[in-house]
């Protein structure tokens, strides 16, 4: 980068090789074109929807929480307590799988069973299973609480996995040479390691499944979902506001007191 | 750690009895809870349908294989278009999402007490509803189509991209910015050549990330009407054409695998 007197210092181009740069820079430019020619957007529709859009920012001041609180608390108390066991029984599951998944404590064709568990989990969006589960078990939301279950599966078995990859094998070997059983081992060698971790995901994970299950009620699985998927059916946007309001302040609260336990425990 | 005897017995525990027993009744309440919220989510459960499930299953197993092929044909442009969904709604979601980690990062914020506060609660709202809901809004709003989709994954973004690129600002090296601003450089240079270096490898990451995050999301948007390929699988489902329902799956798959594939890619060539 030397200067000669009267020209300009620029800095570094990204990429190096001009060709490439250049290939990229007119290949993102076709691309843009061609993908917002695919857009079609209907003006009038649009502008037929701009005093909806002004009602529906109005309905936040103030929303309407009486009017249908009788369906938002129903959808309320499916969603906590769906939230609640789901998390419980996905964590009860996936601590074997994520066991079994680490390639450090779990023979090989374990390890390749319990990947692709978690694999087949992680791969479908939570609303796809939904729609599966719906249909083999009923609308409701025992469906709802089976869709999180299986991904939370996927989600905790996974960082589990990686968790125990990544601990100090010297205190695990040495509990190990005090003659301790398999289970001891586990017990005393690893699980003090992956622990305080292991409940930091678990916090998490309930907040992700909250989330989750105020959107699986779109498509029947129970939940704040279905009161709100309703709400806006009905273009009762001062219930929708009410409800949206709820979920943030839930999501909010959640997820302040779970980074708060959080660091209590690491 | 503590000794317990018994007889002659010496016993090793790893905690005092006291921590043991409050451990216990902390998970005793867990349980308690878990089972009660069972017992409230179930009320309305018909059990009839659940104990159905099996045979459910194999029935439906039935109907959706073989997948119908030749479907592929019509699902090509629907494709196009949710990868339009995740692009486009991805680069809205960058272009607000920079001066909202802007102002929210404590060593860039124009002010502490005012302007941060609003930054992290546009984080917080944003993120808090997922992009499912968003679409719902937007397609009540602006009518169903893709462009309500690509608002909807733009406004989920937000939060996420923001909320991550701040927290990369906040971890930057400050002698650096200062050594630029030593040169005499002004707020905008110093941005451009103190810091923007520093977060651009996070940058791309984080985009990327969710550049693939949002392929996932947008595949479902048609659910309610925001365009791509959840329009078709809709309205497979509404008719009850399992063979297709199979087939928009086995592309969806593909899809999420392909875009993780390149995102990873992507990440290891920025990284």
């Amino acid at each position: 980068m030397s200067v000669a007197s009267g020209t300009r210092w620029h800095p570094q181009p990204l990429i190096a090789d001009a060709r490439v740069r250049w290939a990229l820079i007119i290949g993102a430019t076709l691309y843009l074109i061609l993908a917002l020619a695919s857009i079609d957007v209907n003006w009038r529709r649009v502008a037929e929807g701009i005093p909806r859009a002004i009602r529906f920012i109005g309905a936040f001041l103030p929303p309407d929480f009486t009017s249908r609180w009788g369906d938002i608390w129903a959808g309320l108390a499916e969603s906590l307590t769906m939230t609640l066991t789901s998390t419980v029984v996905g964590i009860l599951i996936s601590i074997p799988i994520g066991v079994g998944a680490a390639r450090n404590v779990a023979p090989v064709w374990v390890y390749l069973l319990c990947r692709s568990i978690i694999a087949i989990s992680r791969s479908f969006q939570e609303v796809i299973i939904a729609i599966l589960f719906v249909a083999l078990f009923g609308f409701g939301p025992l469906a709802g609480f089976l869709t999180l279950s299986f991904a939370t599966i996927g989600f905790l078995s996974k960082l589990l996995a990686e968790d125990i990859e990544d601990i100090d094998p010297a205190s695990a070997e040495a509990v190990r040479a005090t003659g301790a059983s398999w289970l001891q081992w586990m017990n005393y060698g690893i699980q003090p390691q992956v622990m305080p971790r292991l409940i930091g995901l678990s916090l998490y994970r309930l907040d992700i499944n909250f989330r989750e299950s105020a959107v699986i009620g779109i498509v029947g699985a129970g939940g704040i979902g279905a009161t709100l998927n309703t709400a806006i059916d009905r273009y009762e946007f001062d219930s929708a506001a009410a409800i949206l309001l709820i979920v943030i302040i839930i999501v909010m609260f959640a997820e302040y007191s779970s980074s708060w336990i959080r660091q209590k425990v690491q | 750690m503590t000794i317990e005897r018994i007889g002659d017995h010496i016993l090793w525990k790893r905690q005092p009895p006291a921590v043991v027993a409050a451990r216990f009744a902390g998970w005793l309440v867990l349980v308690a809870a878990t089972l009660w919220c069972f017992e409230i989510m179930t009320r309305d459960t018909i059990w009839s349908f659940v104990l159905d499930a099996p045979r459910q299953g194999a029935d439906l197993v039935g109907r959706m294989v073989p997948p119908r092929w030749g479907y592929i044909q019509e699902l090509w442009w629907p494709m196009w278009e949710t990868l339009n969904i995740a692009t486009l709604g991805t680069m809205i979601a960058i272009v607000m999402a920079l001066p909202v980690a802007f102002c929210a990062a404590r060593n860039t914020t124009p002010s502490v007490l005012f302007v941060r506060p609003i930054a992290l609660f546009i984080i917080v709202s944003s993120r808090s509803i997922n992009s499912l809901i968003w679409a719902l809004l937007l397609v009540s709003i602006l009518g169903p189509g893709s462009f309500a989709g690509i608002i909807a994954i733009g406004l989920r973004s937000i939060g996420f991209l923001a909320k991550l690129i701040y927290e990369a600002i906040e971890e930057i090296d400050a002698s650096q910015v200062e050594a630029i601003t030593a040169t005499g450089a002004s707020g905008a240079q110093t941005l451009v050549y103190g810091i923007w270096p520093q977060i651009l490898p996070a940058f791309a990451g984080v985009c990327v990330f969710r550049w693939d995050i949002n392929i996932r999301e947008s595949t479902v948007l048609g659910l309610v009407g925001a365009g791509g390929i959840g329009l078709n699988l809709q309205a497979s489902l509404n008719v009850l054409a399992w063979p297709q329902v199979t087939l928009i799956f086995i592309v969806i798959l593909a899809t999420v695998v392909l875009s993780e594939w390149v995102s990873a890619r992507v990440r290891h060539a920025f990284i």
